[in-house]
């Protein structure tokens, strides 16, 4: 056993040791399951996409309990190339197809076009469901804490909404991260992102007297009870995310 | 943690049965008449931000009777060798080390469930029931009393996590576990049908704290051995 741990060389000593037994530990368990969790994420987004166009565990089970339950991790990737006919990136007016537009990275992408000289690049997903057309959206923001995202499905129209959905990475567990919940996201169902052939987005509204969410051309949905600054970060994300690819939607209408 | 450390006594046993008297107090007292949160008043941070749900409260404390037991274990098993100058780095190494592997594991054979913890797994680390534990009591004792002593640390601090859950949840949002128990506030069923209305209130941070201190009111009126002298 050690005489005098309380020396200046071992307290050094045991210093160093312990720094490089912790961090090549760390750093061997890192990358040793690296490419697991980059496969989760990847996997992640594709079913975020589905969901947000309405295939779910319900379309391949066919029992409406499993509608809020995503496609599983290991059927997503055949589901997604079913269903998800093109992907495109949108670069001003340059529209290329890639295959992997989905894993483009919204939040570095925003931090780029900060440079002026630099051509944003826009994902847009094209599903296709029991012969109807949706385009899919992603969009990314942020609520009270740290970032939120989501993915918006519009319908042929480019006005109606098929379905969205939202996710965040640290918001208020019981409120704000409520975002994420079926009561709150149902409520886009159906709702129009213009009033009047102007492009309004949809507000996370307090007290608009529709919270049953009959009334879908109000352009607002029912917010949630001590969320405010969460739902202020859904509305300002879908209206600014969105508002980018009106210059294309408006040359398909 | 300096107060705390003045209340242990380390035991000095030769053989012991694995689950003497003693043994079994080291579990038994912190969930009730030690406990962290109500009687040490540790760990109250976390306790009032993740309370609002019952889930989040059963996960909050699995994850740190997990935490707590091991890292109790590393830390008696490092107890003499570690440098007095700077123990307090290394059993926050050590805490924080166990927290990525265990944020890493979930990651990789659990993301589902990994994303519904993300906030609490780096809360664990702020915990100041795992430091006290570590400095109080793992710094002078064998590993099996270290690793007794952190399961029941924590689970004491688990316990009053989840009374305290499921009292905001129930009252806040009329779920719990997410299951509407009281009826659907806004078709108007059940317990609502007669005009009874949610406490927005309960999910607000103040709450769990009001909670917590019913519960400390209600654990000292029933052992007055409990109440302090002044």
């Amino acid at each position: 056993m050690v005489k005098n741990t309380d020396s200046n060389l071992y307290t050094f000593l045991f210093a160093i040791v312990m720094v490089i037994v912790v961090g090549s530990l760390l750093a061997f368990m890192a990358s040793y399951f690296n490419p697991t969790i980059s496969l989760n994420k990847k996997l992640e987004k594709q079913q975020n996409i589905l969901f947000a166009m309405g295939v779910n565990e319900s379309t391949l089970s066919n029992d409406m309990d499993d509608a809020n339950s995503f496609v599983p991790t290991d059927k997503v990737t055949a589901e997604f190339n079913r269903y998800i006919t093109e992907q495109f990136v949108i670069e001003d007016d340059k529209i290329t197809t890639d295959s992997l537009a989905y894993l483009i990275d919204l939040k570095k992408e925003k931090e780029l076009s900060k440079n002026p000289t630099y051509t944003r690049r826009l994902p847009l997903f094209i599903g296709e469901k029991d012969g109807e057309k949706f385009y899919i959206v992603p969009m990314r923001g942020s609520g009270l804490w740290d970032a939120i995202w989501g993915f918006m499905a519009l319908n042929k129209d480019l006005e109606t909404v098929k379905g969205v959905f939202f996710d965040h990475k640290g918001e208020t567990p019981g409120l704000g991260s409520n975002i994420k919940e079926a009561f709150f996201m149902d409520d886009f169902k159906g709702e129009n992102i213009f009033s009047g052939g102007q492009f309004k987005g949809i507000s996370v509204a307090k007290g608009n007297a529709d919270p049953k969410n009959i009334d879908k051309t109000d352009n607002e949905v029912d917010a949630i009870a001590g969320a405010t600054i969460t739902g202020d970060g859904v509305t300002v994300m879908i209206k600014k995310d969105l508002a980018m690819y009106l210059p294309y939607f408006n040359t398909l209408k | 943690m300096a107060e705390v450390a003045a209340k242990e006594k380390v035991v000095k046993a030769p053989k012991e049965a694995l689950f003497s008297k003693k043994n079994r107090k080291l579990i038994i007292d912190p969930i009730t008449d030690n406990n962290p949160i109500t009687i040490q008043v540790l760990g109250i941070c976390s306790a009032l931000a993740i309370t609002a749900q019952l889930q989040a409260s059963i996960v909050m404390a699995i994850s740190v009777i997990f935490v707590l037991g091991l890292g109790n274990v590393v830390i008696s098993l490092m107890r003499n060798i570690i440098p007095p100058k700077i123990r307090i780095i290394v059993q926050l190494i050590v805490v924080a080390t166990l927290v990525i592997i265990v944020d890493l594991v979930l990651k990789t054979f659990a993301y589902e469930l990994s994303k519904t913890l993300s906030v609490f797994v780096g809360l664990i680390i702020t915990n100041c029931i795992i430091m006290g534990r570590f400095e109080a009591f793992a710094l002078a004792n064998n590993p099996w009393k270290s690793f007794l002593d952190g399961i029941g640390n924590a689970a004491g601090y688990g316990i009053i996590l989840i009374i305290v859950g499921f009292f905001r949840e129930l009252l806040g949002s009329g779920t719990l576990l997410g299951l509407q128990v009281l009826g659907d506030p806004i078709e108007k069923t059940g317990l609502y049908a007669f005009g009874y209305e949610n406490n927005g209130f309960m999910l607000l941070s103040p709450m769990a704290l009001i909670v917590v201190g019913l519960i400390i009111w209600v654990q000292r009126s029933r052992n007055v051995a409990l109440i302090e002298e002044h």
